[in-house]
């Protein structure tokens, strides 16, 4: 486990420093103004909204981060704002296999940021609407992703596609049908197939199992679990549910009106969670 | 009493004032400095509606002059009404000399098509463009087709190839196939067909685009590099006319255009290029444009 690892500087592949997302005007005391403290993210004199403010992690090899907290806590904000999908207010991170982590990600280029998100980095989303285009068949979308990575070979196109289909469990018959036609756990596995075509150092996922049922849940759960073992992704799992944390992290951040109120070893905060909210996000766990 | 000369017609030569003609000609400088790149322009009011081949009479307009020789071109057809009237009018606003014979002309204007006969470094060819954005079919937003162009952000594009080759075998676009001018822009050739598409590669003559509805102008510079998109695997092709043969002289390496008789059963065929099927007729000499796809088809008939 490389969370032993935390005093060498030289391991990570993602740093993240003061990553802040404001939503309206704000001054120099909307971030004093807001926070767990305050009870609220939304600055009193400005009515700004602060999704997240100072948010600050390292993210290891082959390591899995969790980011827990309730609905507006800001833990969406945080894996959107490193995949591009939203601007950032302030702050920087640095990714190792982008220019040896030296550069601030989110100062480059529009070219190079989906250079990253092309080749460094997958997203999968709650809604499979979202990552997957449904205009497109199943091996079509994972062939985008390939296609962006300059592939233009469709034999090895569909043999890749195939093999991430199968890996996911999603019958390679159906591999040019509409996702449309799927199921929720299906759609949702062509999507985490999609995410992880071009085999980034990098996975996002995003609420990934909180619109399927319980069975279908634990088998997208394995799949991630199986996946992560066999080739070793970095991961930040965003959820609101602890028992997905649980399952897949090594280390969790819990996130409270948008700022980062405990963070340690899983298992820690899970059997000890020191600050109150946390004690409350535990003891609420059925 | 002093005589009013600048109003004595009712329009300037050419139809469009200068300072509108000096605007268009400075963006097709601009898109020839940039192959392939849509060029935004003032598309100006002409005595036809927009998207009836105004883009193509602003091109032609701005740059004619009393010397040139005028070829008009419909579907390949001098004989259009479509040809002969925008022929027509051209010619009463210029004063130019017009012709059928693609040899002569020093502009030709088209509407769907590339003559079959070569076109030489004297000679410019303006298109009439309906839809110059090759990525609106993925992409209904101008702001992000734009962006895409600017950012070479294509993927979409070679998706839906690659969704057309899994639905049908093949990819299914048979007029406007999208190119890659200069290994830098995607572009749409406008409605010209298969055949016509590897002719835009390495050209002796300047190809000109415009498009009035949507009001884009761009440009294939002489000796520019066009390759029609395609996998490694799944290259793109040409009609194939190898069954066929043109009724009148016999021949079938070129365009052709599949004519229903009145019983509405039978066919025939015949080369769609007027004055390239005239000049057949004639036995006149007539060098075709050579590209690696017609080369194979005369070297399998050999």
């Amino acid at each position: 486990m490389h969370f032993n690892n935390h005093n060498s500087t030289h391991e990570w592949v993602l740093k993240v420093e003061n990553l802040t997302k404001i939503y309206g005007e704000h001054t120099e005391n909307t971030l004093a103004n807001t926070g767990p403290s305050k009870g609220t993210n939304i600055c009193p004199e400005t009515g700004s909204i602060v999704a997240c403010a100072n948010i600050s992690f390292e993210l290891f090899p082959g390591e899995v981060l969790g980011i827990v907290g309730e609905s507006g806590s800001g833990k969406s904000t945080i894996v959107k704002q490193l995949f591009f999908d939203l601007d950032v207010t302030m702050g920087s991170a640095l990714l190792r296999p982008f220019k040896n982590g030296e550069v601030n990600i989110f100062e480059e280029s529009n070219q190079k940021k989906r250079f990253m998100r092309n080749h460094l980095m997958g997203m999968v989303y709650q809604n499979p609407r979202d990552g997957l285009n449904f205009a497109f068949t199943s091996g079509g979308n994972i062939a985008e992703k390939l296609l962006m990575a300059d592939l233009f070979h469709v034999g090895k196109i569909r043999e890749r596609a195939a093999e991430l289909l199968d890996k996911t469990e999603v019958p390679v018959a159906r591999m040019d049908d509409l996702p449309a036609y799927f199921s929720g756990g299906m759609q949702q596995r062509v999507q985490i197939s999609k995410a992880i075509a071009n085999n980034p150092p990098l996975l996002f996922l995003d609420e990934v199992t909180s619109g399927l049922d319980v069975s279908v849940q634990a088998r997208v759960l394995d799949l991630i679990r199986g996946l992560q073992h066999e080739l070793g992704i970095a991961m930040i799992v965003v959820s609101h549910d602890l028992s997905v944390i649980r399952m897949l992290t090594d280390r969790t951040l819990v996130l409270k009106n948008g700022r980062i109120v405990e963070r340690g070893l899983t298992d820690q905060i899970l059997q000890d969670p020191q600050h109150e909210y946390t004690q409350l996000l535990v003891s609420s766990l059925l | 009493m002093i005589e009013n000369k600048k109003f004595n017609t009712s329009y300037n030569y050419a139809f469009i004032d200068e300072t509108t003609k000096k605007e268009i000609r400075r963006k097709l400088l601009k898109a020839v400095c940039i192959p392939g790149y849509q060029v935004p322009y003032s598309s100006p009011e002409m005595p036809i509606a927009r998207g009836w081949g105004t883009g193509g009479l602003h091109v032609t307009l701005a740059i004619i002059g009393q010397s040139d020789v005028l070829k008009m071109i419909d579907q390949g057809s001098d004989a259009s009404v479509n040809a002969c009237n925008l022929r027509d009018f051209v010619h009463m606003t210029t004063d130019c000399a017009t012709t059928f014979d693609t040899r002569e002309a020093t502009i030709i204007q088209t509407r769907h098509r590339i003559t079959e006969e070569k076109l030489s470094d004297k000679q410019i060819m303006v298109f009439q463009v309906p839809q110059p954005e090759p990525l609106r079919r993925v992409e209904r937003y101008e702001y992000k087709t734009r962006q895409m162009h600017a950012e070479s952000d294509y993927a979409k594009m070679w998706l839906t190839l690659y969704e057309a080759y899994v639905k049908w075998g093949d990819v299914m676009q048979g007029a406007g196939y999208p190119v890659m001018v200069n290994g830098r822009y995607i572009m749409s050739p406008s409605p010209i067909p298969r055949w016509d598409v590897p002719n835009l590669n390495n050209s002796e003559c300047l190809y000109l685009f415009g498009a009035g509805r949507e009001k884009r102008l761009y440009a294939v510079p002489p000796h520019t590099k066009v390759e029609p998109l395609e996998f490694e695997d799944v290259k793109f092709h040409v009609e194939d006319f190898s069954n066929v043969k043109c009724e009148s002289t016999g021949y079938n390496v070129a365009y052709m255009d599949e004519m229903y008789q009145d019983d509405g059963v039978t066919k025939k065929f015949y080369v769609n290029d007027s004055n390239f099927l005239d000049k057949l007729i004639e036995k006149e000499e007539v060098v075709q444009h050579s590209n690696k796809y017609i080369k194979k088809i005369k070297d399998a008939l050999q």
